[in-house]
C-alpha cells in the first residue's frame, strides 16, 4: 500500500476557498498534488450528482469548501451545501464508501495556510484509507 | 360529524364505499370523483375520473390492483384553482406522494377531497393480470372485490412492508380493520373539509369501536417486521460497489423506475437529456482505462443520483419495482437508503403537508459535526 497515491477531487467555491487556494500559491506555500481543484461559483451549486460521478470515476476522497457560515457570496449557499454532503454521509456509506471520504470544509479567503493544512490532512487520511473498495471490478 | 357509518348489503364493503361516492358526488360543489375503476371491456383497473354517477358501477375503490401511483394524476387535476373541486379516493401511499408534490407546488392541496381507506395492500402487475387472466375467485375476479380480501403472501413487497398503511392525510378516512365489516364501515373525518362534508351527507354518526387501535397495531408490527428484515437483506445485498453492480446488473437504464415514481418531481430527468449522449471517444475512453465496460454506461451512476435526489421523498409505494421490465427489486433499496435519509433530517415523506423536503430548507446552526474534517476513527 506504499505507492497508493490518492485520488482526490475538491470542489472548492471561487470567492473563499479558491482565493485562499490563490493566497497560498502566492505565498509559496505548498500541498500534495493529490488535490485536484474544480472551481465553482459557490458551494451551494455542487449538486450531489458531482460527488457521486467523481467517485464513480475513481475519486479516493471528495472534498467540498466553501465560505465560513455568513461570508457566503450568494448568502447561504454553504448552508445548502451542508445539507447535501449530510445527505450523502448517509448514502454513500451503504454501499462502502466509508463517510471520512467526503468531506466539508469552510476556509476563508485570507486562509492560505490552514487551506495547504487541510489538504495535507485529507491525503494523509485518504492515504490510510486506501482505494475504494472493489471498484475497479465494476463495469457500471 | 367526527364519524358515520355506512350499512353493509351482503357483504359487498365496496359497494358501501361506491354508496359513499355517490352521495359525495352529489354534492353541488363536488365537480367529479377520482377513484379506481374497470375500464369497459377489461380486466385492466385504472384511476377513473368520474362525472356520471351511473359509471360509479364501473368503479372499485377496494381493487387489489395498483397499475399506477395516482398523486401525479391528482396533480393534473389540482395544477391550478378551479370552480368545484374533485374527490379522490387514493392508497395512503398515494396520499403521501400527492403531500409531496404539494409541498413541490405541483398540486393544490384544497382542490381535492381526499378519500382514503385503511390498506390491505396491492398486488403486483403481474399477480393480479394472472389471478385476473385465471378468472379464479380469489378476491381478484375481474379485478372486482366486495370484500378486502387479499392473499397477503402474493402482495407485493412495497405493501408486505408497508408500516403506514392508514390514510393519514386524508379529508375522510374509511375504517376497516377494527370494525364488523359484515355490518358496516366508518368514516372517519381527519381535517375540517372532511367534517363539513360529512355534516352534509345526513349519515348516522357513531363512535370509532374501541378495538380499532389495537387492529390497526397488528398490521403495522406484522409490516415492521417485514420492512426491518427486508432492510437488512436489503443493505446486506448492496454493502460494496461490486454487489450493488450485480443488483442493477439487469438494468437496461430504460427509466421506467423513475418515470413511474410519483416523486420524481423534475419535468425532464438529467439523465434523459443529451448531456448523457456521450462523445464516442469517452466510452473508448472509459474502457481502456477499465479494460471492459457493460453499455449502456451510467447505470449506478443513474440510481445513486436518483437516491441523492429524491430518496427523502421516497413514500415506499413499489411503483418503481413494478414498473421494472427485468424484476430489478428497485424499491426495497430505495426504501432501505430512504429510511436512513429521511431519518438523518428527522423527517417522514407524506406526513405532514406543512413540513418542507429537507433539501428545500437549512438553519444556521445544526449538523454542527459535518463542516470541518471530521474523522470517523482517530488515525
Ligand atoms: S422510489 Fe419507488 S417506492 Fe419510492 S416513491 Fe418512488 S416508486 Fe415509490
Ligand atoms: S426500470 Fe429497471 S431496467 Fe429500467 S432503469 Fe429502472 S431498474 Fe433499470
Ligand atoms: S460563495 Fe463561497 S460558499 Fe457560497
Amino acid at each position: 500500500m506504499q505507492s497508493f497515491e490518492p485520488l482526490i477531487i475538491a470542489f472548492v467555491c471561487n470567492w473563499c476557498t479558491y482565493t485562499a487556494a490563490d493566497l497560498a500559491g502566492t505565498s509559496r506555500l505548498t500541498y500534495p498534488s493529490n488535490v485536484r481543484l474544480i472551481r465553482v461559483m459557490c458551494t451551494g451549486m455542487v449538486d450531489p450528482q458531482y460527488i457521486i460521478k467523481a467517485f464513480l470515476e475513481g475519486a479516493d476522497a471528495v472534498l467540498v469548501s466553501g465560505c465560513h457560515p455568513g461570508d457566503c457570496h450568494y448568502i447561504n449557499g454553504n448552508f445548502k451545501a451542508r445539507r447535501r454532503i449530510r445527505l450523502l454521509k448517509e448514502i454513500l456509506p451503504q454501499f462502502g464508501f466509508e463517510a471520512d471520504r467526503l468531506q466539508l470544509t469552510w476556509i476563508g479567503a485570507s486562509d492560505g495556510i490552514q487551506f495547504t493544512q487541510t489538504m495535507r490532512e485529507l491525503t494523509e487520511r485518504t492515504r490510510e484509507l486506501g482505494p475504494v473498495a472493489s471498484r475497479s471490478q465494476m463495469v457500471f | 360529524m367526527q364519524t358515520v357509518t355506512m350499512e353493509v348489503k351482503n357483504e359487498d364493503v365496496a359497494d358501501a364505499i361506491r354508496t359513499l361516492l355517490g352521495r359525495i358526488l352529489a354534492l353541488d360543489e363536488i365537480d367529479a370523483v377520482m377513484v379506481p375503476g374497470r375500464l369497459p371491456g377489461s380486466r385492466s383497473v385504472m384511476p377513473l375520473l368520474i362525472h356520471d354517477p351511473d359509471q360509479l358501477d364501473n368503479s372499485d375503490p377496494l381493487s387489489p390492483a395498483f397499475a399506477l401511483n395516482a398523486a401525479k394524476q391528482v396533480c393534473r387535476l389540482t395544477r391550478t384553482a378551479t370552480p368545484k373541486r374533485v374527490a379522490a379516493v387514493l392508497r395512503p401511499c398515494e396520499i403521501r406522494a400527492f403531500i409531496e408534490l404539494v409541498k413541490l407546488k405541483q398540486g393544490l392541496r384544497e382542490q381535492v377531497i381526499i378519500i382514503g381507506s385503511d390498506c390491505p395492500g396491492a398486488y403486483p402487475n403481474k399477480i393480479f393480470d394472472a389471478l385476473t387472466r385465471e378468472g379464479d375467485d380469489s378476491g381478484a375476479d375481474h379485478g372486482y372485490v366486495k370484500r378486502p380480501s387479499v392473499d397477503e403472501s402474493s402482495l407485493s413487497k412495497a405493501c408486505r412492508a408497508c408500516e403506514h398503511p392508514m390514510p393519514t392525510g386524508a379529508d375522510l378516512a374509511v375504517c376497516l380493520w377494527g370494525v364488523d365489516t359484515g355490518r358496516e364501515v366508518m368514516v372517519d373525518a381527519q381535517t375540517d373539509s372532511g367534517r363539513e362534508i360529512l355534516d352534509r351527507l345526513g349519515l348516522k354518526a357513531t363512535p370509532l369501536p374501541d378495538q380499532r387501535a389495537a387492529a390497526v397495531e397488528t398490521v403495522v408490527a406484522e409490516r415492521t417486521r417485514f420492512r426491518d428484515s427486508m432492510f437488512a437483506e436489503t443493505a446486506a445485498a448492496t454493502d460494496s460497489l461490486e454487489k450493488l453492480d450485480h443488483y442493477f446488473a439487469h438494468c437496461v437504464n430504460c427509466y421506467n423506475c423513475r418515470t413511474a415514481c410519483p416523486v420524481c418531481y423534475c419535468r425532464q430527468c438529467v439523465f434523459e437529456t443529451n448531456l448523457f449522449d456521450h462523445d464516442p471517444l469517452q466510452y473508448l475512453s472509459w474502457t481502456r482505462r477499465k479494460g471492459m465496460i457493460k453499455m449502456p454506461t451510467d447505470t449506478i451512476f443513474y440510481h445513486l443520483t436518483r437516491l441523492a435526489h429524491m430518496s427523502t421523498a421516497c413514500v415506499g409505494c413499489g411503483q418503481c419495482s413494478n414498473a421494472c421490465p427485468n424484476d430489478i427489486d428497485v424499491m426495497s433499496l430505495f426504501r432501505t437508503v430512504a429510511h436512513r435519509t429521511q431519518a438523518a433530517f428527522d423527517y417522514q415523506a407524506g406526513r405532514d403537508v406543512a413540513e418542507r423536503p429537507p433539501l428545500s430548507e437549512f438553519r444556521e446552526h445544526e449538523f454542527a459535526d459535518t463542516a470541518g474534517l471530521h474523522w470517523r476513527k482517530e488515525a
